[in-house]
């Protein structure tokens, strides 16, 4: 194998891990963080702390209970 | 109110109205290519007669027909019948307030509603199907989720998210009228109810002595805690981490099962049936009334993980065993309709019983309400709803394939009730044989001693008979030696998420109760209202928990009594929803496409009010509750005792509880029927007005987002986009978009 050829081979194993790693964040909705940090420096708002972002998040889910199917 | 927006028909395709384009050669050559290879695979399904076949056959037979189904008909059903419309904004973009209104990536989507759907039906129902063969199993799995599943999820995600994502009960009030609602209302009560019971049933006899599936999921509970608390106070909103670190646990108690075996802890952890009904309907409810994130949630993350990590691991060491079907084309249970594992003749029976892989009502419920209200674009709901139930079809496969390649002596051994093969490995191989199959005790010892397991003899539910099917291709691929640990991760796995529906389960009927009664009594249903919220749940945990009782003491095999119901159950909700889409379809002026939802409509009321008809008259005591409910009173009155009841309080127990599931089957069937009727005069009505008939679809607002319908985008879609990005600038796209105050209202 030449040099570009394995180049080439570990930048598409990198991007291939870096979309799952995306996929799995979006996914659990780790992700949602990431957004509000970004919403708030484009609005200037002073962001609230993790714990309680997560916390009001789990409200929420409280209560929107989501149905699992059979 | 507004009525359709009524557009031109030649309008077809995406995207654009550009019009139909010539399909490319090289499309052509790729779909014909694929029409052959399903062609031949269904011709050696349908041909082979005693020779050995190799399961791959199913496997690309299923793939194969998805395929087409999905690039052809699913895209006729979006473009021509729906008629998906990109330029019209979804609830998603109009009413996002980042809760539960959120444009979400189509990708992330569909793994959220596929989670959401898939669960233990499509694992269990093919399992139990198998007595019949793997022909009539194969069939209906794929057929049926093509020409009715699929069809019923992807239309009722579509007409929900023209409704700001109403729930199935919300429009079947609106748009059928109130009695229908109100049956519908009532149907969807019970049919979970029904469900859970089951479920749980499921989990109960999978676990009943076997210390080591006790001890497994036993853990599986202080482990979701511990990742509750990690995401709340340790590190907050890691969730990768956490579940990476649940994962570990979770191997780590399979692993740790197998070494209680012969200590004391084994022992106390054999548990009767009896007591892990007890332990279910105590942990049911205290699950349900604890806070989400210290128990639901987290353990949610694991049962999705261990859903896709199952099937991935399951479809590659089909790949790599290339296991050979050991079952029947069509078995002779399949034409006299006498099958120890249930009763009754292939129709309608086999399409019960499959149940979820094919259809399944349940997911009408997740169609509407969680998903609308995150679709992006309108034409994504062709891979959301279409592609989702296609996967969840997948798993059935595979499921249906496990259970056809185990030994089928070992197969009716394990799935016969115990009133029938009496419970040891001699009687139960004399019973296996005088069925026609070859097998001895000692096969069955050994077959039990391989996975560490004290007996495999009656393990009715599917889930024993799918974890040693799971074992046996994993040991085939990946190196014997494990099977014991691979039986008990699979057990594992089905267990976890059984007890995740149970927990979200009781969680939406407590919701449902309390805004139900809500109605009369104001301060009931007050959601935050504690009493109210303890009151609701330790009713709804009562009811299941009943039901799973009387099916865990019945004399005749609670799975062999219950499943049937559940089956029957599920599909009713089925046509329920797709009575529900033909009506819409119709009102929206589309009769001339109303056979896309009527005719499996059609066939759903037909298989459904067969069963239903002959669970509650069949004179044959082994179909009919009822019949059977007879011949063990006249017994009684008699003074006789009737095999398998074997003392007074068991002939009472089982004519009690035939006419229990009798009663609740006839009123399944007719709350079914009032939605029915009341639809059909909705639909006349609506005929006689030719279409321009007032529904509930919110009127349609231009949209500014541009995404990809499909999995991956085409050149002309990263075009558009592109130029979307140039004109909005950065940053514009779904996200950015919170309420002032963050994340909540």
């Amino acid at each position: 194998m030449t040099g570009g050829n394995a180049t080439a081979v570990r930048s598409a194993v990198t991007r291939a891990l870096r979309g799952v790693h995306w996929y799995l964040k979006e996914l659990t909705g780790e992700a949602r963080w990431d957004d509000y940090l970004r919403h708030c420096s484009e609005h200037g708002h002073q962001p609230m702390s993790r714990r309680e972002f997560e916390r009001r998040r789990a409200d929420e889910r409280e209560r929107n209970p989501v149905s699992r199917c059979c | 109110m507004s009525t359709t927006v009524s557009r031109s028909d030649t309008d077809g395709g995406p995207p654009g109205g550009a019009g139909r384009r010539r399909p490319t050669l090289k499309s052509v050559l790729v779909w014909t290519a694929v029409a052959i290879v399903g062609a031949v695979a269904w011709t050696v399904l349908a041909l082979a007669r005693g020779e050995t076949v190799s399961a791959l056959w199913i496997l690309f037979a299923a793939l194969c027909s998805y395929a087409i189904a999905y690039r052809f008909y699913a895209r006729f059903i979006a473009y021509r019948v729906l008629r998906v419309d990109d330029r019209r904004a979804t609830p998603a973009e109009r009413l996002h307030n980042g809760i539960d209104f959120d444009v979400t990536d189509r990708r992330v989507l569909f793994g959220h509603h596929f989670a959401a759907i898939a669960g233990a039906g499509p694992l269990v129902g093919p399992v139990l199907a198998a007595q019949m063969g793997y022909l009539p199993g194969t069939i209906w799995i794929v057929v049926g989720v093509i020409f009715a599943g699929a069809v019923q999820d992807m239309t009722v995600l579509f007409f929900s998210m023209r409704r700001n994502g109403k729930s199935l009960g919300q429009m079947v009030r609106e748009e059928i009228g109130i009695v229908g609602g109100i049956a519908a209302l009532i149907a969807v009560f019970a049919i979970m109810i029904i469900i859970l019971a089951v479920l749980a049933l499921i989990v109960v006899n999978a676990l009943a002595e076997s210390p080591w599936g006790v001890f497994s999921i036993a853990l599986t509970i202080p482990i979701a805690l511990f990742m509750g608390v990690y995401l709340r106070i340790i590190r907050p909103g890691r969730v990768l981490e956490a579940t990476a670190i649940g994962v570990v646990l979770l191997l780590a108690a399979v692993i740790g099962g197998g070494l209680i075996d012969d200590t004391g802890l084994g022992e106390a952890l054999t548990l009767s049936k009896e007591w892990l009904v007890l332990a279910l309907v105590v942990y049911g409810f205290v699950a349900s009334v604890l806070p989400v994130w210290l128990l639901l949630t987290p353990r949610d993350y694991l049962s999705t993980f261990m859903k896709i990590g199952v099937i991935v691991l399951l479809a590659i060491g089909l790949l790599l065993a290339r296991p050979v079907l050991q079952a029947d084309a069509v078995s002779e249970f399949a034409r006299e309709g006498t099958g120890p594992v249930f009763a009754g003749s292939l129709f309608p029976f086999v399409f019960i019983t499959i149940a979820c892989g094919a259809l399944s009502g349940f997911h009408a419920l997740i169609s509407s309400g969680t998903t609308p209200k995150m679709v992006a674009k309108e034409s994504q709901v062709r891979l959301i709803g279409y592609g989702g139930m296609l996967m969840e079809s997948f798993v059935a496969i595979s499921a249906l394939i496990a259970a056809v390649v185990i030994d089928q002596g070992l197969y009716f051994a394990m799935n016969a009730p115990a009133g029938v093969t009496g419970g040891t490995a001699e009687s139960a191989a004399s019973y296996v044989n005088g069925l026609g199959f070859d097998t001895t005790a000692q096969d069955l010892a050994a077959a039990s001693a391989a996975i560490q397991e004290p007996s495999l003899v009656s393990r009715t539910g599917g889930a024993p008979t799918l974890a040693v099917g799971i074992a046996n291709i994993l040991s085939q691929a990946f190196g014997a030696g494990m099977a014991a640990f691979w039986y008990h991760f699979a057990i594992m796995f089905e267990a976890l998420f059984i007890l995740t529906a149970v927990d979200a389960g009781t969680r939406v009927g407590r919701f449902m109760l309390q805004d139900t009664i809500g109605n009369v009594w104001k301060r009931f249903g007050d959601l935050s209202w504690r009493p109210g919220n303890i009151m609701a749940s330790a009713v709804v945990v009562a009811l299941w928990g009943y039901i799973l009782y009387v099916g865990v003491t019945d004399p005749l095999g609670g799975v062999n009594q219950l499943f049937p119901l559940f089956g029957i159950a599920n599909q009713l909700l089925a046509g329920i929803a797709l009575t529900l889409v033909t009506v819409l379809l119709i009102k929206h002026g589309k009769a001339k496409y109303a056979w896309v939802t009527g005719i499996p409509l059609a066939w759903d009321l037909i298989i459904t009010m067969t069963a239903s008809w002959q669970k509650v008259f069949s004179a044959d005591p082994r179909v009919g509750y009822f019949a059977q409910r007879q011949r063990y009173a006249d017994a009684q009155a008699a003074g006789e005792l009737l095999a398998p009841a074997q003392d007074a309080d068991q002939m009472d127990r089982i004519i009690y509880n035939s006419t229990l599931n009798g009663v609740l089957q006839a009123v399944f069937a007719l709350l079914v029927l009032v939605v029915v009727v009341n639809a059909v005069v909705v639909i006349a009505r609506a005929l006689r007005a030719r279409g321009a008939v007032p529904t509930t679809e919110e009127p349609a607002v231009p949209s500014s987002i541009v995404e990809p319908a499909g999995l991956f985008a085409t050149a002309e879609e990263k075009r558009a986009m592109a130029e979307q990005e140039r004109l909005v600038g950065a940053g514009a796209r779904g996200h950015g978009t919170f309420t002032q105050e963050g994340p909540s209202r």
